[in-house]
């Protein structure tokens, strides 16, 4: 069934076959499988695929406010991050915003990340560490909402969803330079 | 009893190196100095109403015990232990080290290989776990675990090493630790597999993949970004570590593993690989495995680990007995291939010496290297220095600071000194 596609193979001329087989040098690398991968559905790719890029793509349905979140924050989070974010006993996740070029940087989610579709993705899979996976799509996007309105990336009324969230401006979007694939010194 | 004769060891001339007691390492080669050929003639003989037992040790006199399912280390070895220490309140989150000075050769006991974890090990029954490839591809496809066990396999030796290795390192104060505590977030192992690219091929990826985000299955959902032409090059899905199954804390039922990158790309418990057109900018690409640079900015997807070595004997803990002759030996790796060269100075970076590479020499693997050096009872500082295969060499610990901003911690691979005073003491200096 399959060596149909490929019977126009035998009309190129002996003499391609080097300079054909050169064009797909990383195929090379690959050897012959048994071919026993499962064909996955459409539905099992969306219920594992959770990556949410940072132009939006993979953010679910569902919203949540600034003060919806605030609720989210004291029940899920406030007792690992402390009030608003500010750590102890373990990560601090607001303030530090500006202080990136000083002799004292704090890097936290608001002041170092360059896009807010990582604070969803993570939250979304990593957390509260007791219990990942349990918060609604609503309760992310509302939590996201809360810690990004701290430090004023967002205001006090806002609505994250996923059209407004990759939209939100983080204080240091443009501080990363990709290192991979040239060497930037 | 009368005195066995000894016959004399034949003089071997030293031939000195950059001085400071510091021999050529053809010496080490030819074996010559280590050779003592103490020969012992006329050895006591056993009286007629002895039996030898008198003189044998107790376990010569008794039967051994039986077998085992599993061979545990020598009860002497009960110290030889990964070191970690466990955060109250966040037990599965965070590292434990490999104790390398108390280990010999470069592959690392699968019980002893370095660990971390984001959120614990996943206790994953392998017959309900599959590996998904989706996204960029023409045929999205789930793959058990039995179903990889029939594809073509290839084993490699590689070293893993955490990008945080060494952190204490950029302390004020050089920290008095083992060489574990300090390095150990690096281990080397043999990693048998599948070729990642092998599934690749089968799915079909299409022209506009360019990377592949990778998700462990564990209570993290880790992922990275990981560029397209890695994995088509020597990216592995390892399923066996050392010739077993890949254990529990190494990504069991199987990992990825992409030779030479940093230790968090070789994501764990794989379960998910998403062909896609770009970096996601994940949670351990920003906040974590990013490098602040002095102006504020910050490298981000700096994969490669850097050429980096280290002293392990002698080092903190392992002090010398007066003295006499020793062996310097460490370890040396690169992530961009084979480490071509280390060079061993006593006099904290006057005068360097090239060591030995004791074999086997292989690119992205843990590498031994050893140097005799008679000490001569004064106070001395020993460093090691690796090139690489592309000449890269390991900075200065204040070249190497003064390239990122304060704080930074990833990617250190500094040369690192360890002091020995006039008592033989070592303690962890920084030169």
């Amino acid at each position: 069934m399959s060596t149909s596609k490929y019977k126009y193979i035998l009309l190129i001329p002996v003499f391609l076959l080097p300079v054909i087989a050169f064009a797909f040098v990383p195929a090379l690398f690959a050897q012959q499988g048994p071919n026993l991968g499962r064909p996955l559905t459409p539905q099992e790719i969306r219920n594992i695929d959770i990556t949410v890029e940072p132009n939006g793509k993979g953010l679910p349905a569902g919203s949540g406010s600034v003060s919806q979140g605030a609720a989210v924050y004291a029940k899920n989070c406030q007792y690992c991050h402390g009030p608003k974010g500010e750590g102890k006993p373990f990560n601090q996740l607001t303030g530090g915003v500006g202080t990136l070029a000083t002799a004292k940087p704090v890097k936290t989610p608001v002041s170092y990340w360059p896009v807010a579709t990582t604070l969803f993705d993570y939250i979304r899979r990593a957390m509260p560490l007791p219990a990942p996976e349990s918060l609604t799509n609503d309760e992310v996007y509302a939590v996201t909402a809360y810690l990004l309105s701290i430090d004023g990336v967002v205001p006090k009324d806002a609505v994250l969803d996923a059209k407004s969230l990759p939209k939100v401006k983080m204080p240091n979007r443009n501080g990363f330079v990709h290192w991979h694939p040239k060497p930037a010194r | 009893m009368k005195n066995p004769k000894v016959k004399k060891a034949a003089k071997v001339p030293e031939e000195t190196a950059a001085g400071n007691g510091l021999l050529n390492r053809r010496a080490l080669l030819r074996g010559a100095l280590f050779s003592a050929g103490l020969a012992a003639a006329n050895a006591s003989i056993a009286k007629a109403d002895e039996s030898i037992g008198t003189h044998a040790p107790i376990w010569m006199k008794t039967p051994g015990r039986s077998f085992s399912g599993y061979g545990m280390p020598a009860k002497s070895q009960a110290n030889v232990k990964r070191i970690y220490t466990i955060v109250p309140g966040d037990a599965g989150t965070g590292s434990s080290r490999t104790p390398l000075h108390l280990l010999e050769g470069t592959i690392t006991p699968n019980g002893l290989h370095y660990e971390r974890h984001h959120n614990g090990i996943p206790d994953i029954d392998p017959a309900k776990h599959e590996l998904y490839i989706h996204g960029m591809v023409k045929r999205p496809l789930a793959f058990s675990v039995d179903a990889l066990k029939r594809y073509p396999m290839e084993t490699h030796i590689h070293f893993l090493e955490c990008s945080g290795n060494s952190a204490v390192m950029i302390a004020k104060q050089p920290e008095q630790s083992t060489a574990g505590a300090l390095n150990g977030l690096v281990s080397c192992s043999e990693w048998t597999g599948v070729r990642l690219a092998t599934l690749l091929a089968e799915a079909g990826v299409t022209k506009e993949a360019k990377w592949v985000i990778a998700e462990g299955a564990d209570a993290a959902a880790m992922s990275r970004s990981i560029p397209l032409e890695k994995c088509l090059d020597d990216a592995v899905i390892a399923l066996f570590q050392n010739g077993e199954a890949i254990r529990p804390e190494q990504g069991f039922p199987m990992r990825l593993l992409v030779p030479g990158f940093e230790g968090n790309m070789n994501v764990k418990w794989l379960r998910r690989l998403n062909v896609i057109d770009r970096p996601v900018d994940a949670r351990d690409e920003t906040s974590h495995y990013t490098e602040l640079l002095p102006n504020g900015k910050a490298y981000q997807y700096m994969f490669p680990m850097g050429v980096k070595s280290m002293i392990l004997k002698p080092s903190f803990g392992i002090d010398l007995k007066g003295q006499g002759l020793y062996e310097i030996s460490g370890l040396a790796w690169s992530g961009a291939g084979i480490v071509s060269k280390v060079e061993v100075s006593v006099d904290g970076g006057k005068n360097w010496t090239q060591a030995a590479l004791t074999g086997p020499v292989l690119p992205r693997a843990l590498t031994r290297f050893r140097l005799p050096w008679k000490w001569n009872g004064q106070p001395s500082v020993m460093m090691s220095r690796a090139t690489d295969e592309t000449g890269a060499v390991q900075p200065t610990r204040s070249d190497w600071l003064a390239q990122y901003g304060p704080g930074q911690i990833y990617h250190f691979n500094a040369i690192q000194g360890w002091g020995v005073n006039a008592n033989g003491t070592v303690k962890n200096v920084y030169v």
